[in-house]
């Protein structure tokens, strides 16, 4: 067995070299480039003789990027929450379900994820625009009232960010959940009820205290790719709203075109996405967290 | 009790419905006679007849194409190293696990321009080339994620029995390792298909102004004012999942069936 041992782990040998070249070299050269000053022509050139803290500089003293990182942050947390309010339920409802019925809703919910993102994101325009389905059916609700209900006016505003957001990333909140509940002991929820406690009891006490690895999980995955999307907040926040991934994607493919402030960007957002993770696991009392998917 | 039922159902379809809404929108306007987007002119099939246009097939072909390679050089590479990681000493282990969660800890969008500033400091040019490398860079970390959990359950007395007997290490790993890891390199290879087929922000990226993915396609277009075309292909799509989870299902349930009456 050892003797194996000492042969097999030399398989991973390749994988450390493809990490690093293709993980740790590529962050290292991000910050390469956010401590290099930015060349004429917005060429990367490799190549440079002074380093600066320019763009550094110009992240914290121009305040309109702390406050988009900011603004991005929040929507991102009252989507995660959002997010958590709805789909606790469902995850609660789905592992009280027995066999196929489960297994059929498992499906339904996760068929949605199978269509384009980009395509089910810009489709809300349809339901929530202007000249939207939600619009059109209050028209002709109006139209044979006597008051008149208002129109949605919600398409590009954050508060249709903040649906979309929801929207996209429910499952990833309802899963992990799920799974964890699915693994729930019965007999601790028989234990309570034998000892008198009802149903709310049983749920507040045992069930949500069990169901935290799980949250903290849906969490991290609603939370981060909220955070950092810039597809969502394009389309249905008109792109006015300066949110962080906005941001970036122009830096590199859009009219600011600054690709080592665009650099220094990213740098930023990795160092504080990594605190908000370590933060994370740091409530997380699951010892394998990096070993498996959830 | 029958109160608390009927509340589950209202809102578990309440919540399906919220779900589908905008799948549903997609699939009725790809029928929209109307280049327009959000005014109903009348039913028409054309669209599905529009998309065997050039850009689309071509693009749903990179797609494809990609996705396919990408999961199976991602699986390959993300077997060999998960059997290789789980025998590493637990120091190095949980150091090559961090770096390895990194493409999935991080968001796309840092992923995606981290991989861009690399193949740009090494002048490698940009196109098919360098999409399909970034999908499986990101492609990798997921199946060794999922084949990790399955070497932990493995015996390890079954492949020592099985050397003590003869088998030369080869024979061993390819006899008895691999099979019993077999669900946990579907698992990855499934995952890995997933992300690249609907990848669009590493992708976007890493390629070339003219090798376009589905989503790097549709994109474009919402840039320019989208067409049904677009809903079109996405209805098909979504018919052929669903066909292919339906046949599935069944199929594990006949299993399932088959082993309880044995």
């Amino acid at each position: 067995m050892s003797s194996t041992n000492k042969i097999l782990y030399k398989l991973s040998y390749l994988y450390i070299f493809w990490m690093f070249l293709f993980i740790v070299l590529p962050v290292f050269l991000v910050f390469w480039y956010s401590i290099t000053p930015l060349k004429s022509g917005n060429s990367l050139s490799f190549y440079t003789i002074k380093f600066t803290l320019e763009n550094y500089k110009h992240f914290f003293v121009k305040s309109d990027y702390i406050k988009s990182l900011y603004n991005s942050f929040k929507l991102a947390f009252f989507a995660t929450g959002f997010t958590l309010i709805i789909g606790y339920p469902i995850a609660l409802i789905l592992a009280n379900m027995k066999g196929k019925k489960r297994n059929i809703f498992l499906l339904l919910m996760i068929i949605p994820m199978w269509t384009n993102m980009l395509l089910r994101t810009y489709a809300w325009q349809y339901i929530i625009g202007r000249n939207g389905l939600i619009n059109h059916w209050i028209n002709q609700l109006n139209s044979f009232l006597p008051f008149s209900i208002p129109e949605l006016n919600i398409m590009y505003t954050k508060t249709a960010v903040m649906l979309g957001m929801t929207y996209n990333y429910l499952p990833f909140m309802i899963l992990p959940i799920f799974s964890v509940l699915v693994k729930l002991d019965k007999d601790l929820l028989n234990a309570a009820y034998d000892l008198g406690a009802n149903k709310f009891w049983a749920f507040i006490k045992i069930t949500f205290p069990l169901s935290i690895p799980g949250i903290i999980s849906g969490a991290t995955m609603v939370f981060l790719p909220a955070a950092t999307s810039f597809i969502i907040p394009q389309y249905l926040g008109g792109g006015k709203d300066m949110l962080i991934g906005t941001i970036i994607e122009l830096q590199f493919k859009g009219t600011a075109n600054n690709p080592n402030f665009g650099s220094t960007l990213s740098i930023i957002l990795m160092i504080v996405i990594f605190g908000i993770t370590t933060l994370f696991s740091l409530g997380s009392k699951d010892e394998s967290k990096g070993e498996s998917l959830w | 009790m029958v109160k608390g039922k009927i509340f589950s159902y209202l809102y578990t379809s309440l919540i399906l419905l919220f779900l589908y809404a905008p799948i549903f929108v997609l699939v009725i306007f790809s029928f929209n006679d109307s280049s327009k987007k959000m005014t109903w002119e009348g039913f028409t099939t054309k669209w599905y007849i529009e998309i065997m246009e050039e850009d689309i097939i071509q693009s749903l072909i990179v797609t494809l194409t990609i996705a396919l390679l990408a999961t199976i050089f991602s699986t390959i590479l993300g077997s060999i190293s998960a059997i290789g990681i789980y025998h590493l000493k637990t120091r190095y282990k949980r150091v090559v696990l961090k770096v390895n969660s990194l493409p999935i800890l991080n968001p796309d969008i840092v992923t995606g321009i981290s991989l861009m500033i690399l193949f740009l400091a090494i002048s490698l040019q940009f196109g098919y080339t360098t999409m399909l490398i970034a999908h499986i860079i990101f492609d990798t970390p997921y199946v060794i994620l999922a084949i990790l959990p399955k070497l932990k359950q493995l015996n390890p007395n079954i492949l020592e029995a099985a050397l003590d007997l003869g088998a030369t290490p080869s024979k061993a790993v390819r006899k008895i390792i691999l099979p019993q890891l077999a669900p946990g390199i579907i698992t990855g290879a499934l995952i890995a298909f997933t992300l690249s087929v609907d990848d669009f922000v590493i992708s976007y990226f890493t390629t070339a102004n003219g090798v376009d993915n589905l989503s790097i396609w549709i994109f474009n277009q919402t840039r320019k004012g989208i067409t049904p075309a677009a809903n079109a292909i996405s209805s098909i799509m979504l018919i052929l999942v669903i066909t292919l989870l339906t046949i599935i299902f069944i199929r594990l349930s006949k299993d399932f069936k088959k082993k309880e009456s044995h």
